[in-house]
């Protein structure tokens, strides 16, 4: 067959040629092209070509920009934070507690389950459950511990750590599972052979091997709560917008494209930097097994 | 406890043994205390999305106050929706293919070549997996808008082939790397080329990862919010019009869509799992 010689000689061409042509036209391209209209201007109601600086001193100047991209840390921070907490345990359980393989997989499934399961609903639910005439507002004073609906739950920062914390803990789970479940149990039983307690192997061999999995899960959950906009739209309020929100409104409301660039150019930049530190950590933290 | 060899005789071994076993069990005991808190954490609210999506009252309160199949009813004779779901399905279609497409000669150039730029290539096609869609949906809608392109379906699944590249790649990749070399080596000292190779040797090796790539890339495809919500043009897909009734406030209706779209997705695991257990159940 023709096509199959074709595709015999030009096959390591072709492999390498069709992802590489890919990632130019619709990564590199558009970032590219982001980068560039970052310097434009806005003069209504147009934008016009030009290269200044003016849009990233407007984000530096203005403090309004500096307060909301530290909320958005903040948040992002408290949700790894949160996950890293109920994920640690949950996955050191499944990896060394747990000896039914059965029940093993059912549980891990049933943490990653969740991603297959619409992102914007997992928000969207929060949003019924904590309304002022939502689920647990209703739900408490049916039982007599409040007499009148409460506002506190939703539209705050609390409200917002715990959603995000519901939608990318999948994240956190998977890659500290993968890195515990690589641990040859012989290590934690020589180091229970030489005399250590559980928690003195689990300080001393467990963590410190589990550490890529903990930075990789901090990484991407801190990465993904940092850019999320739709969360903060439906159980955020006015004090819970994210830098996100902010980019979303320049492409909307705001009609100032060259400002919400800039913007996701800093966005792009601080994602870069933290994954770079993330591969540095796991490089040089290292141990072949 | 360090010096639990030289305890052997003045503990007896009997208690020191019990006295361990309480500690484990102890232990145990707070690790099912946390699995119980994720699992309910996790689930109790999809559990809260389902049962109201039969509850007869428009406000969501508890108690559920009656049954009813009201807002499935009303689902089905809403044209727009019916026509966002056939939007979706025609982009989460479309965009898997692409990415499968792109992504399985990616994992193979990852995994058989090297190449000077090989890290470049790898961190770009990886950076989707922790780059937040936002920053994917607007550099692409600069890029269209700059070169003149109306944004549409199609803009939407470039947009969805390239922010979910990652997961095909990783998921290829982990694949590739677990089948033993001398498979392909065997191939090609049989005479086969490396087409034939691919066709007759890798791809029935790595079948199963390519069902589960696809899978998961579909539904995510199906359920993307922040890329399509800079690069779509009139049209709207599922979720953008969940999204903007959204807006509009809580209704039951969203419920019933949701509780829907919750049992699509556990069929679809279910087939992932099914085919993937014995990749798994082999691993350890």
């Amino acid at each position: 067959m023709m096509s199959q010689a074709f595709f015999a000689r030009h096959a390591g061409k072709l492999v390498l040629g069709i992802p590489i042509l890919w990632i130019i036209l619709f990564m590199l391209v558009p970032y590219g092209v982001l980068l560039t209209y970052s310097f434009w201007l806005k003069k209504y109601p147009l934008f016009v070509p030009a290269f200044q600086f003016g849009n990233y001193w407007t984000l530096l100047s203005d403090p309004q920009y500096i307060k909301v991209l530290l909320r958005t840390l903040k948040i992002a921070a408290l949700v790894s934070a949160a996950s890293l907490l109920l994920a640690y345990p949950f996955a050191y359980y499944l990896v060394f507690r747990l000896k039914n393989t059965t029940m093993r997989l059912i549980l891990f499934m049933a943490v990653i389950a969740p991603l297959w399961i619409s992102y914007l609903l997992r928000a969207y639910v929060w949003k019924t459950i904590l309304g002022t005439e939502g689920i647990l507002n209703s739900f408490l004073m049916s039982i007599g511990m409040i007499d009148e609906p409460s506002g506190i739950f939703l539209y705050n920062q609390f409200a917002m750590v715990l959603t995000l914390t519901y939608i990318f803990i999948p994240f956190m789970v998977m890659p500290i599972y993968t890195a515990l479940e690589k641990i040859p149990p012989s290590f934690s039983e020589a180091s229970a052979d030489l005399g250590m307690s559980d928690f003195q192997t689990f300080l001393k061999v467990t963590l410190p091997l589990s550490m890529p999995g903990v930075v990789a899960g901090f990484t991407m959950t801190f990465c993904l709560s940092f850019g999320d906009f739709i969360a903060p739209f439906l159980v955020g309020g006015p004090d819970g917008q994210m830098v996100a929100n902010v980019m979303a409104s320049q492409f909307g409301s705001a009609l100032n494209w060259p400002l919400g660039s800039a913007l996701a150019v800093v966005m792009l930049i601080i994602v870069l930097s933290i994954i770079s530190l993330s591969d540095w950590f796991e490089q040089s933290g290292k141990v072949e097994l | 406890m360090s010096n639990a060899a030289l305890n052997h005789s003045t503990v007896p071994r009997k208690l020191r043994r019990s006295r361990a076993a309480r500690a484990r069990l102890a232990a145990d005991s707070g690790f099912v205390v946390i699995i119980s808190i994720v699992m309910a954490f996790l689930y109790v609210p999809i559990a809260i999305l389902v049962i109201f999506s039969f509850n007869d009252n428009r406000s969501l309160t508890w108690p559920p106050s009656g049954f009813t199949l009201n807002w499935y009813e009303k689902l089905f004779n809403n044209d727009q929706l019916l026509v966002a779901i056939g939007n979706s399905f025609y982009v989460a279609g479309c965009s898997t293919a692409l990415t499968l497409l792109v992504g399985v000669p990616a994992a193979m150039a990852l995994h058989r070549y090297r190449f000077p730029g090989k890290t470049v290539f790898r961190r770009l096609l990886l950076l989707p997996i922790a780059l937040p869609g936002i920053v994917t949906g607007i550099s692409m809608l600069n890029m269209f808008k700059m070169f003149g392109f109306n944004l549409s379906l199609e803009t939407v699944i470039v947009g969805h082939a390239t922010a979910l590249l990652a997961v095909v790649v990783t998921q290829v990749f982990a694949r590739l790397q677990r089948l033993p070399k001398s498979l392909a080596e065997a191939s090609s000292d049989l005479g086969a080329n490396p087409f034939q190779t691919f066709i007759h040797v890798t791809l029935p090796n790595i079948r199963t990862a390519l069902l589960g790539a696809g899978l998961l890339s579909f539904v995510l495809s199906f359920d993307e919010i922040p890329v399509t919500f800079f690069l779509t043009g009139r049209d709207n897909t599922l979720p953008m019009y969940i999204y903007s009734t959204m807006r509009r406030g809580v209704t039951p209706e969203i419920n019933a869509v949701g509780t829907l779209i919750v049992f699509t997705s556990l069929i679809l695991i279910t087939i992932s799992v099914v085919f993937t257990a014995r990749d798994w159940t082999g691993r350890k």
